[in-house]
């Protein structure tokens, strides 16, 4: 008998996983810290998925015992799917122990966003749960279950020149110019006080209430949760002007900011 | 330690290899014993302006190869003997430029020599990549014209991504604006950018306007860099780029083309 119906299938797709950044090869304060940030919410943390990112342990030049970490994030209730950032040795670890390897992703010249700033090198941030796609089929982690943490609002205070790309999971603040040819996009809401010529893109995850607010739009493209404006869209009158940008059912609206 | 320059535009033709001759020979000249790298793998011009194209035995890929040492290939230039040459390979191209071997002649240069100035390839590729790679301070060469600011502010976004100093998270390159062949008559008749229409997009500081001058083509072609021309506008206007650069305070000329007293006497143009 023919079977007709295909065994299975390949399906690209996305999911999220927090990033667990080390800083410290020290197992019992890792463990210490990871049942801290899970006691602030167990639902969010039970058996989810994790990867492991170890460019600031490298950068410090601290080894790691891997089967160790394996064990002790398993203990703590994690399932590692990855590690990036690995040196040679440490990727060969990994594969020992089935663990994928994620080359780091850097979006064209896009200035990596976070290891800069100051509250993520401290040491009490163990664990910074960034938000990051990994490829492997999976639900979603539900939104609402994401601590406040992982929200974390972006400070830029250079300029953002063409050709750039910043990404915030949370909202993003720019002091500086946004340049032509540069582009800026948040999970939530996009502040630049400064001329933005770049394109903008808020809510980009769905967040039909974020907003784009600049102290002088000229910018190539706006968009809010998808809807967007090109240059050639945008009301002259709000042209040149501080603005503010929304999304009222399904329109964009710029309004002057007095 | 030597100051490690990029002259770099990520556009061609806005004058990157006149910059880089002049200012290096600017350097030279007020004593800094300085050397100028073609990285313009390929399409060697560097030794043409600074006419020492016939004395180019060896070049910058040879002395990366280990096929000859920097000092055989260094050319020593005719005008100022503290000026040196490393022409780059006509006969290869930019694959032909590898990071370690860029960054060890960099090194090597480093303990003998007061300044590096790097001339970097038009493009955002591998030769102008390394060009910037290793630079403590980039002189971003852009002309009054919007795709050349355009790609300018491409280039400084790599200039603060992409280099050494970004990937150590060490104090950033120190980016100057050159605004070249720069008409002040067009611009008051709208038909070029003006120095606030770039500044407003670029924000850098000036390091100084070089007019659009016919001597600047006469001395390429003569193989004598520009600034070796007193006379001429763009020789002056490079030589005080040069002395901004290393901190002394000049006035801004070129801006508005007020055309001199014997020029307004005579009402010639040079």
């Amino acid at each position: 008998m023919v079977n007709t119906s295909p065994t299975l299938e390949f399906k690209s797709s996305t999911f999220f996983a927090p990033i667990l950044i080390l800083y410290t090869n020290d197992m019992i304060a890792i463990e210490q810290t990871l049942y801290e940030k899970i006691n602030l919410a167990p639902d969010f943390f039970k058996d989810s998925p994790l990867m492991i990112d170890l460019r600031e342990l490298n950068k410090l030049n601290l080894d790691l015992d891997f089967a160790q970490l394996a064990q002790l994030l398993r203990r703590v209730g994690f399932f590692p799917v990855g590690i990036r950032g690995g040196n040679e040795q440490q990727n060969k670890q990994a594969r020992a122990l089935s663990l994928p390897i994620d080359t780091v992703r850097e979006l064209g010249n896009s200035i990596i966003i976070g290891e800069t700033q100051k509250q993520e090198s401290t040491q009490q941030s163990l664990t910074q749960p960034e938000v990051a796609a990994i490829k492997e089929p999976k639900e979603p982690v539900q939104p609402a279950a994401i601590p406040p943490v992982s929200a974390t609002t972006i400070l830029v205070t250079q300029p953002i020149r063409s050709g750039q790309r910043i990404y915030a999971s949370g909202d993003l603040i720019i002091l500086s110019q946004v340049s032509a040819g540069a582009e800026i996009m948040a999970e939530g809401n996009i502040h630049v006080y400064n001329t933005l010529r770049g394109r903008a893109l808020a809510g980009v995850h769905g967040n039909t209430a974020a907003r784009i607010f600049c102290f002088d739009l000229q910018a190539e493209l706006i968009s809010i949760a998808g809807d967007y404006k090109t240059s050639e869209d945008l009301n002259k009158q709000t042209y040149n002007n501080p603005v503010q940008i929304y999304l009222q059912n399904h329109a964009l609206i710029i309004k002057e900011i007095a | 330690m030597a100051r490690i320059i990029v002259v770099t535009s990520g556009k061609g033709g806005v004058g990157k290899t006149t910059t880089s001759a002049a200012i290096a020979m600017g350097l030279a000249k007020r004593g800094h014993k300085t050397a100028v790298i073609d990285f313009d793998v390929g399409l060697r011009n560097l030794d043409l302006i600074l006419g020492c194209e016939r004395r180019v035995v060896y070049d910058f890929i040879n002395v990366i190869n280990g096929e000859a040492s920097l000092n055989q290939a260094l050319i020593r230039d005719k005008n100022c003997n503290l000026l040196y040459i490393l022409p780059a390979s006509q006969t290869r191209d930019k694959d032909a430029l590898t990071h370690e071997g860029v960054g060890k002649v960099l090194d090597e240069l480093s303990k003998d020599f007061g300044y590096i100035v790097c001339d970097s390839p038009a493009g955002i590729e591998k030769g102008a990549n390394l060009a910037l790679y290793f630079a403590d301070d980039a002189f971003v060469v852009t002309n009054p014209e919007i795709s050349s600011v355009r790609d300018s502010d491409r280039m400084l976004g790599i200039l603060s991504s992409k280099s050494r100093r970004a990937e150590r998270n060490e104090e950033p390159i120190k980016e100057y604006l050159l605004l070249t062949r720069y008409d002040a008559d067009r611009v008051k008749l709208g038909e070029m950018l003006s120095l606030e229409d770039v500044q407003e997009i670029l924000s850098l500081e000036l390091l100084g306007i070089i007019p659009e001058s016919k001597s600047v083509l006469s001395a390429s072609n003569a193989g004598i860099p520009v600034i070796l021309d007193e006379k001429s506008e763009a020789g002056q206007a490079y030589a005080d780029v040069v002395a901004r650069y290393l901190g002394e305070k000049l006035a801004h000329r070129f801006i508005d083309g007020k055309q001199g007293f014997l020029r307004r006497l005579f009402g010639g143009r040079k």
